[in-house]
């Protein structure tokens, strides 16, 4: 094997010592870059061979892998909705409202919300518009749009991370992982296959695994919008290349989770979405969903079941409890 | 019609940048959009070799696959051009541009990128040939005026050829012969420089 790899090598080198053109033109493919007169970054490079690497992949395994991820999970949902339908609320409602979320903690959400639909639907655009809008709706058309789209894009991803850091500030203690809390919930699938009620605080295990994915891949998927958001930090080719590929696996992910963020608190829990909206949930709500939170609001002394007229203010939160 | 190419020739290119210039001045190139430029490898050092390379107008060019919007076109000639009111300046055909082709002048604050500006072969864009609008957005269409591209018309050594792609390659392999004749190893240098890249030319 030695011996056979010495002459490879011996036979090579006197190859490329024989033609020292081809020894040229071969460091020129491996991006060797030479001098220009001609300013601008990278002008000295003749070739650049990622970017052909980049369009394999881009046009590939992330156009097909994302279309299947996105059409996976919303099939996904679709049929358990027509399994399991929504899951009701088991006792009547009370009247008896409970603050859960306030009103800076509901402006926070929703303003993370709009810009994420936003940055979902105009990135979408980016990479699947080319074959699913521009058909029907011809080239000029598709373009305008387009312009839009990157435009919205470029802005909206600074201003939702602006909305992101906060978020983990008032959120982050509410998600610390609980162990034995957040494992048994999980093994019962959360409550939403049969009829078991997992125990849970004021985040549930999957809400916590939410916001976890949110603060890791979101924050990765923001870092590298960033980077290609600012041609201005002056980042190589290969560089742009690998981070856009990363931002599109982390958007595909991020988006997979809040379809199933968006479904579970719309039309798969009944009674969910008025928390996020009003802030309060109904007395029912609260013990079939997040039994321990209540729990500890009555401990704490800020809920009395006996004097259930009582109004909980949630005074511990980030921002001031509304009146 | 003829499948137009750029061929460059390193054994006499001399790096003069006259193709730049000429280049800048014939389509009125915006200030820091460079079309066309000149890289010496081993500069200054016995053996160094000087490429002038703009876009190689590729036969499956990977600026057109990676372009959100679909602006380019390809022409019946085999040039790859595009259209700057479909283009949004994305900068994906940059990134995927093998010659580093596609050139974004700087459109208002923090970098962002303007419609993207390349070489046309000196064939203008989809606006009425040889229109003020096209000229303003493309620059010189000489080919619709029977002319080849300004860069090989004016190089000074015939370095940068222009024009049909069977024809100067049989130039390229004339030259070859005569310099195998000459001085160097025989089949060193049987196919132009960046040819297998942009045509697929597997002889290269």
């Amino acid at each position: 094997m030695l011996l056979v790899a010495g002459v490879v090598w011996a036979m090579a080198g006197e190859f490329s010592s024989s033609l020292p053109r081809a020894e040229l033109w071969r460091m020129v493919r491996e991006g060797v870059a030479g001098y220009t007169a001609v300013k601008g970054q990278e002008a000295g490079e003749l070739i650049q061979a990622s970017g052909e690497t980049w369009r394999q992949l881009r046009n590939g395994p992330l156009f097909t892998g994302g279309a299947i991820v996105l059409g996976g999970t919303l099939a996904l949902l679709a049929l358990f909705y027509l399994l399991r339908g929504q899951v009701k609320l088991e006792k009547p409602r009370t009247g008896i409202k409970i603050l859960r979320w306030n009103l800076g903690e509901r402006m926070l959400h929703w303003f993370v919300a709009v810009l994420f639909i936003i940055l979902t639907v105009t990135g979408l655009t980016l990479l699947y518009g080319k074959a699913v809008l521009l058909p029907w709706l011809g080239k000029a058309q598709f373009a305008y749009w387009a312009q839009l789209a990157k435009w919205l894009h470029n802005i909206s991803g600074p201003l939702f991370i602006a909305g992101l850091v906060p978020m983990i500030l008032i959120w982050f203690k509410d998600n610390l992982w609980r162990p034995g809390i957040d494992w048994a919930w999980f093994k019962a699938l959360g409550g939403l296959v049969g009829r078991a009620h997992p125990p849970a605080e004021r985040m549930n295990a999957g809400e916590k695994g939410w916001f976890w994915l949110l603060m890791t891949v979101g924050a990765l998927l923001s870092i590298t919008g960033l980077l290609l958001d600012l041609p201005l930090f002056g980042l190589e080719r290969e560089s742009m290349q690998m981070i856009h590929l990363i931002h599109g696996v982390s958007a595909f992910l991020v988006i997979a989770g809040a379809l199933g963020h968006i479904y579970i608190g719309t039309i798969g829990t009944e009674g969910a979405l008025e928390g996020m909206i009003h802030g309060e949930v109904d007395l029912s709500w609260a013990r079939q969903h997040h039994d321990l939170w209540l729990e500890a609001l009555e401990k704490e002394g800020r809920f009395s079941l006996a004097k259930s007229d009582t109004r909980i203010e949630r005074p511990e939160s980030f921002f001031k409890p509304e009146k | 019609m003829a499948r137009m190419k750029f061929l460059c020739d390193d054994e006499r290119c001399i790096e003069c940048n006259a193709c730049v210039t000429a280049c800048k001045n014939e389509n009125e190139v915006p200030w820091g959009v460079n079309r066309r430029r000149v890289v010496t490898i081993n500069d200054g050092q016995a053996g160094e070799k000087s490429i002038s390379v703009a876009c190689m107008h590729c036969t499956d060019p990977p600026c057109a696959a990676v372009c959100p919007v679909d602006c380019f076109y390809i022409t019946e000639d085999g040039l790859v051009l595009h259209d700057k009111d479909i283009c949004i300046g994305c900068g994906y055909c940059f990134y995927a541009c093998p010659f580093g082709a596609p050139q974004f002048p700087q459109d208002g604050a923090f970098g962002v990128r303007g419609k993207m500006d390349k070489c046309t072969f000196c064939a203008g864009g989809p606006e009425e040939d040889n229109s003020e609008e096209e000229f303003k957005k493309y620059g010189r269409n000489r080919l619709a005026e029977g002319k080849l591209p300004l860069c090989a018309e004016m190089c000074s050594t015939k370095a940068l050829l222009a024009g049909d792609g069977d024809i100067i390659a049989d130039i390229f392999r004339d030259r070859v012969v005569r310099r195998a004749d000459r001085d160097e190893k025989p089949a060193t240098a049987t196919a132009p420089w960046g040819w297998g890249k942009a045509y697929g030319d597997k002889s290269s």
